[in-house]
């Protein structure tokens, strides 16, 4: 099949973004809310298809959105299901690593964006050294350091610290550190390009004002990188909602995230449609965060002096 | 006459230093600046003008050196502690915030009551005529209008001396000598004691009271615009403020009332005495406006006459610029206002004239 394009060469550079788009984004979204909304299948098939061959009508199935939000068992309430509990952990997990990614991140954007222009590259380069190891090699390390047997415990023992080790894989602390770990440079990276355009002479002008160092930190660079901050936030929070490596290897069985929960429907019971239908939500939780990052940058964008 | 005297040394620096590694920025400067004067450090860049200023701000802290405000070292206060406040060159303005909140900024870290503030923020905003644009951001401003904003944040906290960088710099030229005016009306009005860092003549000598001439981190003279440009001291300082011809030779005569320096286009006659031997090596300077130009010798004149050859020719409406070489090759810069002389107009490219000047027209400089 041929293309019959009159202005091929800028066309096809506007329409890259958009086939791109519509081939790994908007059609894989429309066979997942499909199938979110049909019947499990028989053995042959993993899901049934809308149309009902025998009858010739067109079924939309809720029961898969449905189950989501009203639990089954008799005398729980209404929003009760383990779905609601592992979507709230989900969020509440990617809220505190993008916070502690924030935490961390930003005095080490600062100390980057603030030292010797020379020594700028290195100090990136660093930041972004840990991506030329396999992820999940990372992640595993982790394993080696928190474990019971593990680099920590071992030597906090040996110095007569504890006697007993301290649990600490398989628990929110293990969890929330792999994932700071493995989210950090994307607060870094973002922070970093909006603190190293922040004009110095701003910081001098809010001392000349009256202000101690830390107010004009807080006065002046804290809302200048609004921007920076909110980028970096998003950047880790959404990712953050839907892993399932890090909760799966690092996590214990109480920090069951949502990823898991999919995972499982889709090939431990087998259950595509309500699989999907999960990920359906999932998505419009993260485009509700996704909307309100858009307003923002678009606020920050406005043109500065 | 003790108040007379602190009045006279408001603000002071006693051999203040400052180096960068192994470069000396600022070499020992002694200033002292009179309470409620503009004083502006002239220079060109890399003159070290910049980094006094920072170090009058704070910004810098000096090498050695003290920096006296009313007999007071603040040598050693944090720029937040220090009753300075400097309008930045390009002002610097918070970005982020509105013009009502860059202006109150300041006072917001007095910690003042909201209605003081409030009445404060209103005040300067009326000085500066721009109160309809209080809650606009700064980039919606004119560069005119941002300058004022500069200035009414810098004078928000009534500071006891107003730092001024480069304080026109950034504006175009049409704007400049308009702004000129208006800044120094203000600054009187509020009665401010002001230091200022330019690098433009022209802004110096209409803005300030005095001026110091700074080179290569050292004050080379400090004077009032009139003093700096009629009897400069040092060859730099005769060089940089306006143009002027300079002639090197060596003192032939110097008695109490005159001197006379052999130069190669003859002897000059100069109507002051320099203390000096016959012999040492000096220069003769002399402004192309002193110069007068003439297809005739003027009559009775026996002194300071000399001829030479038009080479160049420029209008400037105002005022005609002459390129005179003498025979002994020597370039002379003479201006003459438009309109003086009518014969003026009959010279051209090529002509054999006449420049002369009076004694007291020149200068002697030793080198």
């Amino acid at each position: 099949m041929a293309f019959n394009l009159p202005m091929p060469g800028k066309r096809f550079v506007i329409g890259v973004p958009y086939v791109w788009l519509f081939v790994f984004f908007l059609l894989p979204f429309s066979i997942l809310l499909y199938i979110s909304f049909v019947d499990m299948g028989n053995d042959i098939s993993p899901f049934k298809p809308i149309w009902d061959h025998q009858t010739g009508l067109l079924k939309l199935k809720y029961e898969n959105y449905w189950t989501i939000f009203v639990a089954q068992e008799e005398g729980s309430h209404l929003f009760q299901t383990i779905y609601i509990e592992a979507y709230f952990r989900s969020i509440w997990y990617a809220l505190a690593t993008a916070v502690l990614c924030l935490l961390i991140g930003y005095p080490f954007s600062y100390f980057i964006a603030r030292s010797k222009p020379s020594v700028r590259p290195a100090l990136l380069m660093m930041v972004m050294l840990p991506f030329w190891t396999s992820f999940l090699l990372r992640v595993y390390a982790w394993k080696g350091i928190l474990a019971d047997q593990g680099v920590i415990n071992q030597m906090l023992m040996s110095l007569g610290l504890i006697s007993e080790p301290i649990q600490m894989l398989y628990t929110d602390v293990s969890l929330l550190v792999g994932m700071t770990y493995v989210y950090l440079p994307f607060m870094v990276l973002p922070l970093y390009a909006n603190l190293v355009k922040m004009d110095f002479r701003l910081l001098e002008a809010a001392y000349d004002l009256g202000s101690t160092p830390l107010k004009a930190f807080w006065l002046v660079t804290v809302p200048l990188s609004k921007a920076g901050i909110i980028a970096g936030f998003m950047l880790v929070f959404i990712p953050c909602v839907g892993e399932f490596v890090i909760p799966s290897l690092l996590g214990g069985p109480e920090n069951i995230m949502i990823g898991r929960v999919v995972w499982d429907e889709m090939f431990t019971s087998n259950n595509w449609p309500r699989a999907s239908a999960l990920a359906v939500v999932m998505i419009g939780l993260i485009v509700i965060p996704l909307a309100i990052y858009y307003h923002y940058t678009g606020d920050a964008a406005e043109p500065r002096q | 006459m003790a108040n007379a005297e602190s009045k006279d040394n408001y603000l002071v620096t006693e051999k203040l230093v400052k180096r960068f590694d192994e470069a000396v920025a600022v070499d020992e400067v002694n200033l002292s600046i009179k309470k409620g004067e503009i004083f502006a450090l002239l220079g060109s860049s890399g003159c070290g003008k910049s980094t006094l200023l920072r170090m009058l701000a704070g910004f810098e802290k000096p090498t050695s050196g003290r920096i006296l405000l009313a007999g007071q070292d603040v040598a050693s206060l944090a720029p937040y502690d220090r009753p300075f406040n400097m309008m930045f060159q390009s002002y610097a303005l918070f970005p982020h915030l509105d013009i009502w909140e860059n202006i109150a900024f300041g006072l917001k870290r007095e910690g003042l009551p909201k209605n003081d503030i409030q009445q404060r923020v209103g005040e300067m905003l009326d000085l500066v005529q721009l109160g309809p644009y209080a809650k606009r951001k700064p980039h919606q401003l004119s560069g005119g209008q941002q300058q004022r904003v500069a200035l009414a944040r810098s004078l928000a906290k009534k500071p006891k001396v107003l730092l001024l960088d480069e304080p026109l710099g950034a504006l175009d030229k049409k704007l400049r000598e308009q702004t000129q005016f208006e800044l120094v009306n203000i600054v009187e009005k509020v009665g401010v004691t002001c230091v200022m860092v330019t690098h433009d003549q022209e802004e110096a000598m209409t803005m300030a009271g005095r001026i110091a001439v700074m080179s290569k981190g050292r004050v080379l003279q400090v004077g009032s615009p009139q003093e700096i440009y009629e009897y400069p001291s040092t060859r730099f300082v005769a060089d940089f403020i306006g143009s002027v011809n300079m002639l090197d030779g060596k003192l032939s005569v110097d008695e109490t009332d005159h001197c006379a320096v052999q130069t190669a286009i003859g002897e000059i006659h100069v109507g002051h005495s320099i203390s000096g031997t016959v012999g040492m090596p000096v220069a003769v300077a002399v402004r192309p406006e002193k110069v007068s130009i003439g297809k005739q010798a003027p009559a009775g004149l026996s002194r300071n006459l000399f001829t030479g050859k038009v080479k160049e020719i420029a209008y400037f409406g105002s005022y005609n610029t002459y390129i005179v070489v003498t025979p002994q090759g020597t370039r002379m810069k003479i201006t003459e206002p438009n309109g003086s002389h009518l014969d003026l107009l009959d010279i051209t490219w090529e002509d054999n004239v006449y420049f002369w000047w009076d004694d007291t027209d020149a200068l002697v400089l030793r080198n």
